[in-house]
């Protein structure tokens, strides 16, 4: 008997799937164990919303401080990142620089996201304990705008030379100064490569922990951060962890429900270039 | 004009600052000369560490690369679902590296993690994946494909479903087979998309932190101590700053250079 044709494709689908969903499956269940039931390696157990509940709301842990700091140095450095990266790629696509001026910043780039973050982190730490921004969130900002302007200024870049000259000589020719030309010509073309390309910045900025480990301290601590002390407890409590593990991947999710058209294109445009 | 124009480039400046300062870091140690890079050349770590970030990189991207293309083929034949398998497929990236650490730290405990569960149920007996230095660089890579081949999948499928379809037909006319397919047709028009995903993902891999540093913290022993963890205690646990930056520097100037030769290397390939 011949199987119908794509039945191979969709077993081998099948099985891929099952790599990358049984590994979430199991965590998030580990999440709604207790220790002992989850040490016991019961294949069977009654759900408890016990772990859950403690990671966000008992007193000694930090989870919700630890997501609201995530999320302001996640949000922070993204708006600056843009903002950065579009006047950037703005100024060297546009703007008669000459040709090395522009090669120089955007092959330096490139180096820079070549660089492992932990090298730098040294050097920021340094640089942030002079400025007094040692333990603020505005030091973490900087550090993950500054990380993630490389690719924020190349993929900006990519749209940005996509705007129409006519257009721009059109509004020119209607008087339009340069801050009105970029409001009201060139923002609304670029706005998908704003979309991308914040996507990116935000998650990436929400995964740091290179960065975030070295410049924060407990208050001001991110989720990774966070997470990773869990794991390092002596007495390490695996049913938090796994639920607070479960828990930091929801803006993941997120992101792939809402947005998973500006993820594939963010990404895949940062690697054809 | 001069606003827009001068904006971007103090925030590359200050950016640049960042460089500089740690560069001042260091040149405040050459007053010691070169005895750092000296000392490096023959710090068995050092190397030890280089040499297990080598094979980590190789290994992973490999594996990711091999796993991401078959997974693109499979995805772009899929008749349905495509958007759905795609959107499943992405996940583990988009998960903080961290949380992939934390998450297989569980998965591979030998006492009740998920895996040892499988090995059980078919009667093998449990293996201490990240305890045992046999082992420990294994489960780092193997983690290290899960998390990373969705990268190489969703460059090769946006590849794979940018080709002309008219190729294929003419393949088709011709009596190609499957196979014939692939290798003739598919992997040459590919070879640009696979080459850059291939130097993307090694540079990524040589910047391994955050799950080495949760899974395994370079052990047992030095058996998957990667460069960015050895520059780390340097930096933060021994207090040897200047020697760090020196590691940071060989290890910048490394990377570099193998970006070199795979840039000159393709456009060898280009010109021919």
């Amino acid at each position: 008997m011949r199987l119908p044709r794509g039945t191979g494709i969709h077993a081998g689908l099948l099985l891929a799937g099952l790599f990358v969903a049984a590994p979430f499956a199991w965590v998030v269940a580990a999440g709604f164990r207790t220790q002992i039931s989850l040490l016991m390696g019961d294949a069977w157990f009654e759900p408890t919303l016990d772990a859950f509940r403690e990671v966000l709301f008992s007193k000694t842990s930090g989870f919700v401080l630890n997501a609201r700091n995530s999320l302001v140095v996640a949000l922070a450095s993204t708006a600056l990142c843009l903002a950065a990266a579009t006047l950037g790629a703005w100024s060297l696509h546009r703007m008669r620089w000459p040709r090395w001026v522009v090669h120089g910043f955007l092959a330096w780039a490139l180096l820079f996201q070549m660089i492992p973050p932990i090298t730098l982190a040294g050097g920021w730490f340094v640089m942030a304990r002079a400025a007094g921004l040692d333990n603020t969130l505005l030091g973490l900002v900087l550090a993950h705008a500054a990380l993630n302007l490389p690719l924020a200024l190349w993929m900006m870049g990519v749209f940005v030379r996509d705007v129409p000259q006519e257009l721009v000589e059109a509004a020119r020719l209607d008087g339009a100064t340069t801050p009105v030309l970029l409001r009201h010509v060139v923002l609304p073309l670029v706005a998908p490569g704003l979309a991308a390309a914040g996507v990116l910045c935000f998650v990436f900025s929400w995964n740091e922990f290179a960065a975030a480990l070295t410049l924060t301290m407990k208050d001001t601590a991110t989720v990774p951060v966070a997470i990773a002390k869990f794991a390092q407890d002596f007495e390490i409590r695996y049913v938090q962890m796994a639920a607070s593990a479960a828990l930091s991947a929801v803006p993941a999710l997120l992101v792939l429900l809402l947005a998973q058209r500006w993820i594939v294109k963010g990404l895949t445009l940062g690697a054809v270039k | 004009m001069l606003v827009l124009g001068l904006l971007p480039v103090l925030n590359l400046v200050a950016l640049g600052f960042f460089n500089v300062s740690w560069a001042d870091g260091r040149s405040t140690w050459r007053f010691v000369g070169a005895t750092h890079y000296a000392a490096l050349a023959a710090d068995p770590l050092f190397r030890a560490s280089l040499c297990n970030t080598a094979l980590f990189a190789l290994g992973a991207v490999a594996g990711q690369m091999l796993l991401g293309f078959a997974l693109a083929m499979l995805c772009s034949k899929a008749a349905r679902g495509r958007v759905f398998w795609r959107a499943l497929f992405i996940l583990p990236v988009l998960i903080p590296g961290i949380v992939v650490g934390a998450m297989w730290k569980l998965l591979l405990n030998p006492d009740f993690g998920l895996v040892a569960q499988l090995l059980d149920g078919v009667g093998l007996p449990p293996v201490n994946w990240l305890g045992d230095a046999s082992t420990a660089l294994l489960s780092v890579v193997l983690v290290d494909i899960w998390h990373w081949t969705p990268f190489c999948f969703l460059l090769f499928l946006a590849g794979i479903e940018a080709l002309p379809q008219d190729v294929y037909e003419a393949a088709r006319v011709d009596g190609a087979s499957a196979w014939q397919e692939l290798r003739h047709v598919t992997l040459p028009l590919m070879w640009p998309t696979i080459a850059v995903t291939f130097v993307f993902r090694l540079v990524l891999a040589f910047k391994v932190f955050d799950e080495v540093y949760l899974l395994t913290g370079g052990g047992p022993g030095t058996a998957t101590e990667v460069v960015s963890f050895t520059i780390y205690q340097r930096f933060f646990t021994e207090d040897r700053a200047g020697y760090g930056a020196a590691m940071s520097v060989a290890v910048m100037f490394l990377v570099a250079l193998m970006l070199v030769v795979a840039v000159g290397a393709r456009r060898r390939a280009a010109a021919a």
